[in-house]
């Protein structure tokens, strides 16, 4: 294997983890909770983030549990409306928008453009903040009795007709929201006002353009959900509002707010996942991504087409045939850019050097998921299909591609390739190997039925379905328990890994980011001096030319 | 943005160059410390400008509907306690900008009696608001928790306004409506109402830091933020004044 | 394969022997639905080869073994071009293919048979124009276009039938419609898809497809022995909408005979087309729907009338061609002196007329 590797790490008989980091600069429990450090921020976010992965992992586990059989026999259908609505408001809120962008994002982004930190670090630990307190909400909605309104929070159903905690839940998704808001404004202005001397826009690895593009849609999309919320829990706490249809209200219009954030915040979940994958199959394949101008504009395309595509969620909801015409439409040319970042990755292994560390496996099945995920997307995209397969488990099926085949792959990719880079030891390549390809097989088991299932017309959210749909149902069940495994191994290695994992040294993949250009883990203002950046990103041979040069001046 | 980048060039020689005690660690220079806080700021006011944007769509759509209760439930209102409001708080606009021309002349005294008149004018507007609201209170007309549609089904049973503007009794089903223009009233005056409550405190900080000279050393960054935030607010004002009180009233 | 339990064998006999993969096509629109999902499936199946070919072909022939130094490459304006210009292309047919099924799916034609359902937590309702009710199943005939005007009592609720490959949402407050058509007899699912609350799936039933000839001994079979329009008669006589609604030159409301159809002026000036959604409006919100010339004094039914009670007065209406009747109704029926029209004063009125009035609070 040794040739066909890329990772070379120091001399582990004499490397030392550098004395003075970030990690060991200060201790003690308060030097943590009071930092203004981005890259202790970060690693409160992935430990909070990781805690709430794990309670919406259990409760997909008890969902899966349930639909082993065609009766609702585990919980009764109250209570798996609970589970399921609970899973989906942590998944989505608490999971998957934080996932990259809080963590890897507030990680890297600082010294991908060059500089000490995020430009608002008091904001950034205020968002963390923001985040815990909303957290800590949900948990209160949960452990009180949960909240049985699924994700989506339709009114008039969670207004007026269920008597779970909607209010209490609202509320930690609106602070949840504001956390989110903040990371995306710390995230725009560090990346217009913060970057070092030389590094122009072109040259921003493209990591930092998906997340600029992500920051847009939570800067601007969040704060309609947030309103949207503040009037279902006047809504519910007074009995009257705009959305309520007996009282002259229109259920419509908090559709139409909803997916307006809810859209978008698709694309808020994924594009970053996107800018880890440019990250990692460049450097393992010792190539700049193909096209790199296309995939950044790519990225803005989205963003900016996403927030014009949300009444796509109404097609069979009541909205004039022709409003559903220009909706799809747009729905359709926002499927373009997506195709465009597949294939320019795919093509920035041609004429490479390949190698199959870890991170390169996740990347190579988000690639082939999010096809497919993108793919049906566009299936519900069309108006036509849309009719007969929304609704169902083809919905689930294909919004699952996207964030735990797309979203979820990318996350363990970025998690794996910075892992040397936070913690300054590498993980363990071969278990971790194992646990890439586990993950990959047990989600294909897992969704892949899902995908028939909701052709054959099983509805979503049903705690008992048709007993002809249950060999479907429990091939997925099965798969899900694949899939679990696959999610427990990393946490596993990765902790034994933060004491017994090699040294990795500054540079391990041979990258060319800036971050990688400094020692691990970074210092606390993450570079000795500023930086200037003379060269393009993703310029392996000035990176040889600098290897070069160290050789030779040593 | 090219232009700090052009800024930091300047710099790039001299990092460990002596600095200010207010400039923070990771800014390279004051100059960029003061650029990104106030992009900052900018762009937390377009994520305010939607956050309004949602209760404008409801208020638009419902109007649309039911435009004669919209009509009727804004004869409710106050055009003297509306207009007085509006007065205050564009004067505030004022003290508020004199307080940022202070700082950034490092004139303390001026400052602190502009922050602290623009402190008193917030709590003045704040007042007002709160008679407008106990009036709505006494009348019924607080919708979910103390309403009646009694003044639209039957205008003459509340004599000041139908000596103003003679209502027709409105059929039931439309008088019905009004309630929602008052949830919309409440909902954004309340809103409205909640970030002057955050102004006001800000404010208060501000005045106690202003005491020690925080603010005229130079450092005018935090005044001349807080300022764009309460001339936002201000602005949000401007639109809800015409929105909920002027438009259409004689029709 | 003996080591396996006879009981487990049996069971996954069973159970692979009850096992679907595709639905059964049961509508006319369903093949032409088909034909577009398997245009896709085909494109997606496609595009993941393309994509799986490329990214192992490429790891196979450039892996760092066989390629140690990497080719550095900036792009391909031409192939970017192509695989930006080819997928909207295919995109593109797809939303005009799909278009133009969602199209024929939500506009019905003109001849439809139309049925009344209403969805509320946690059942479906169906209304025949013959009188013939149903909960959670839908006896529909073969070869003869089926609209469904739909409406929800109180939470969305979407009505869904994957045989035909149809769905709509039943809204709470205004109609919404789909329509169909039947081809091959027997009995289908029926689901609610739209989360609704705590028992959101138990609100199946099934969809029953008969020839036209069972249909009809159905239909009298199942009969209540009058009309939905029968029952909108009465009820129109026991809220004595005719104390106002009637053909005397001094009536305070519009006749509304032969109303269903026609345009009508507001007395905002805009002009409708009457409707199922104008007419149910004009019951439930009549301060907005004033016909012109014609003062706003009619109070609102909402809260008084059930759904069901709204589309029998609907069908009732749609089927309003002469007024003799209402005649013949005013003239045996004693009005009350302060005819305000306050259903709870008609309730005399109401059991004078031998209503069962569907006055419901």
């Amino acid at each position: 294997m040794s040739a066909a590797t890329i990772v070379s790490l120091p001399d582990q008989a004499t490397a030392r983890i550098p004395k003075m980091n970030f990690l060991s600069k200060e201790n003690g429990l308060l030097s943590w909770l009071l930092t203004g450090d981005h890259k202790r921020i970060a690693t409160l976010y992935l430990i909070s983030i990781t805690f709430f992965f794990f309670i919406g992992g259990a409760l997909a586990g008890l969902i899966r549990l349930e639909l082993l059989t065609p009766q609702s026999d585990l919980m009764a259908a109250d209570t798996y409306n609970k589970v399921f609505s609970m899973h989906g408001l942590i998944m989505v809120f608490f999971f998957l928008v934080p996932s990259v962008p809080a963590t890897i994002g507030n990680f890297v982004i600082p010294m991908m453009v060059g500089a000490k930190d995020l430009a608002l670090p008091k904001i950034n630990l205020l968002s963390w903040y923001l985040y815990i307190v909303a957290g800590g909400m949900m948990l209160y909605t949960m452990a009180t009795g949960g909240v049985d309104t699924g994700w989506t929070f339709t009114t008039p159903l969670s207004t007026h007709y269920l008597n779970t905690n909607v209010i209490s839940a609202g509320l930690a998704v609106f602070v949840a929201g504001f956390s989110s808001i903040f990371t995306g404004l710390n995230f725009i202005v560090t990346i217009h006002k913060m970057r070092c001397p030389g590094m122009t826009w072109f040259r921003l690895p493209l990591f930092v353009w998906s997340n600029y593009a992500a920051s847009i849609l939570m800067v601007l999309g969040t704060p309609v959900l947030a309103i949207t919320l503040v009037l279902i829990v006047l809504e519910r706490a007074v009995h009257i509002g705009v959305f309520d249809p007996a009282m002259g209200g229109d259920p419509l219009l908090f559709q139409h707010l909803f997916w307006f954030y809810s859209h978008p915040a698709v694309y808020i979940m994924i594009l970053p996942g996107m800018g880890v994958i440019s990250e990692v199959v460049s450097t393992f394949s010792r190539k700049r991504v193909f096209g790199y101008t296309a995939v950044a504009f790519s990225s803005v395309a989205i963003a900016v087409f996403g927030f014009f595509v949300w009444a796509h969620h109404m097609f069979i909801m009541g909205i004039s045939n022709y409003a559903a015409l220009v909706f799809s439409l747009l729905t359709m040319l926002v499927a373009v850019p997506s195709a465009i970042k597949i294939f320019n990755w795919a093509f920035t292994l041609y004429n490479g050097s390949i190698t199959f560390e870890t991170p390169m496996l996740y990347a190579f099945g988000f690639m082939g998921l999010f096809t497919i995920g993108g793919m049906t997307g566009v299936f519900l995209g069309a108006t036509g299909t849309d009719i007969h397969l929304t609704e169902t488990y083809f919905i689930v099926a294909h919004f699952h591609f996207v964030m735990v085949g797309g979203m979820l792959m990318a996350f363990l990719s970025g998690i794996h390739f910075w892992w040397p880079k936070w913690t300054g030891r590498m993980y363990p390549e071969k278990i971790s190997q194992l646990a890439a390809l586990i993950t990959f097989i047990g989600f294909n088991f897992t969704f892949f039925p899902q995908f028939i299932l909701g052709t054959l017309g099983m509805p979503r959210r049903y705690a008992a379905y048709p007993p002809e749909f249950q060999v479907l149902n429990v091939f997925s069940s099965a798969g899900a328990t694949i899939l679990g495994v696959g999610y427990l191994l990393p946490i596993l290695y990765l902790t034994w890994s933060l004491k017994y994992g090699e040294i990795a040294g500054e540079n391990p993949w041979q990258a060319t980011g800036l971050e990688w250009q400094t020692q691990s883990p970074p210092l606390t203002e993450n570079f000795p001096e500023i930086p200037i950046m003379d060269h393009e990103a993703y310029d392996y041979e000035w990176l040889e030319r600098q290897q070069r040069k160290e050789v030779a001046s040593v | 943005m090219s232009d700090s980048t052009a800024t930091a060039n300047g710099v790039e020689t001299e990092v460990h160059h002596e600095h200010p005690s207010y400039q923070r660690h990771h800014f390279e220079t004051v100059a960029q410390q003061f650029d990104a806080t106030n992009f900052a700021m900018w762009l937390f006011l377009l994520t305010e400008i939607m956050f309004f944007g949602g209760l404008f769509t409801a208020y638009l759509i419902l109007r649309n509907w039911y435009y004669p209760a919209f009509v009727e439930g804004s004869h409710q209102l106050s055009i003297f306690w509306g207009t007085a409001n509006t007065t205050v708080l564009i004067i505030s606009s004022f003290t508020m900008a004199m307080s940022v021309w202070n700082a950034q002349m490092r004139r303390k005294g001026g400052l602190l009696l502009c922050l602290v008149l623009t402190f008193i004018l917030g709590l003045v507007f704040l007042g007002i608001k709160g008679i407008e609201w106990h009036e709505k209170w006494v009348k019924y007309h607080v919708p979910g928790l103390h309403y009646s549609d009694q003044s639209f089904r039957n205008p003459a049973s509340d004599p000041e306004v139908y000596a103003e503007y003679h209502d027709k009794s409105l059929a039931p089903d439309m008088a019905s409506k009004v309630e929602q223009y008052f949830f919309l009233y409440f909902a954004m005056t309340g809103m409205h109402a909640l970030h002057m409550v955050i102004g006001i405190a800000i404010l208060g900080f501000m005045i106690v830091r202003a005491k020690t000279g925080a603010y005229t050393s130079g450092h005018y960054t935090f005044v001349e933020n807080f300022g764009l935030y309460w001339h936002f607010v201000d602005i949000i004002w401007i639109f809800l004044f015409p929105l909920l009180y002027l438009i259409s009233r004689h029709q | 394969m003996s080591h396996i339990s006879p009981v487990l064998w049996q069971f996954l006999v069973k159970w692979l022997t009850n096992f679907a993969l595709f639905p059964p096509e049961a509508s006319k629109i369903a093949p032409q639905m088909d034909a577009l999902y398997f245009f896709m499936v085909l494109v997606s199946l496609v595009g993941l080869t393309i994509v799986v070919l490329l990214i192992v072909g490429f790891s196979i022939l450039y892996s760092k073994k066989r390629h140690p130094e990497a080719v550095q490459i900036e792009g391909s304006t031409l192939l970017e071009a192509t695989w930006t210009i080819i997928p909207l292309g295919l995109f593109l047919i797809m939303f005009v293919w799909g278009a133009l099924l969602y199209f024929r799916i939500y506009t019905p034609p003109a001849n439809a048979m139309n049925i009344y359902v209403v969805g509320k937590q946690w059942m479906w309702k169906a209304e025949h124009p013959g009188g013939q009710h149903e909960i959670d199943s839908l006896h529909v005939p073969t070869g003869q276009p089926v609209q469904l005007t739909l409406i929800s009592q109180d939470v969305f609720h979407s009505f869904s039938i994957p045989a035909f490959r149809v769905k709509r949402e039943a809204i709470p407050g205004r109609y919404s419609s789909v329509w169909f058509e039947a081809t091959t007899p027997g009995t289908y699912h029926l689901f609610c898809t739209q989360y609704c609350g705590t028992n959101h799936s138990q609100m199946i039933g099934e969809v029953v497809v008969m020839t036209p000839d069972d249909f009809r001994k159905w239909l009298q079979g199942s009969t209540s022995g009058h009309s939905l329009a029968q029952d909108g008669e009465r009820l129109f006589a026991s809220l004595s909408c005719n104390a106002c609604h009637n053909p005397r030159p001094d009536a305070r409301g519009p006749n509304l005979v032969g109303v269903y159809g026609s345009r009508l002026t507001l007395s905002t000036g805009q002009t409708v087309t009457v409707d199922d959604a104008y007419l149910r409006q004009a019951i439930l919100n009549p301060s907005q729907n004033i016909t012109q010339g014609y003062a706003p004094i009619m109070p609102t039914y909402q809260g008084q009338i059930s759904e069901e009670g709204v589309f029998a007065l609907v069908e009732y209406l749609k089927n309003l061609q002469s007024d003799y009747r209402i005649q013949q109704t005013l003239n045996t029926t004693v009005l009350p002196a302060n005819s305000e029209g306050n259903a709870a004063g008609q309730a005399p009125a109401a059991q004078k007329a031998g209503g069962q009035g569907e006055v419901q609070q």
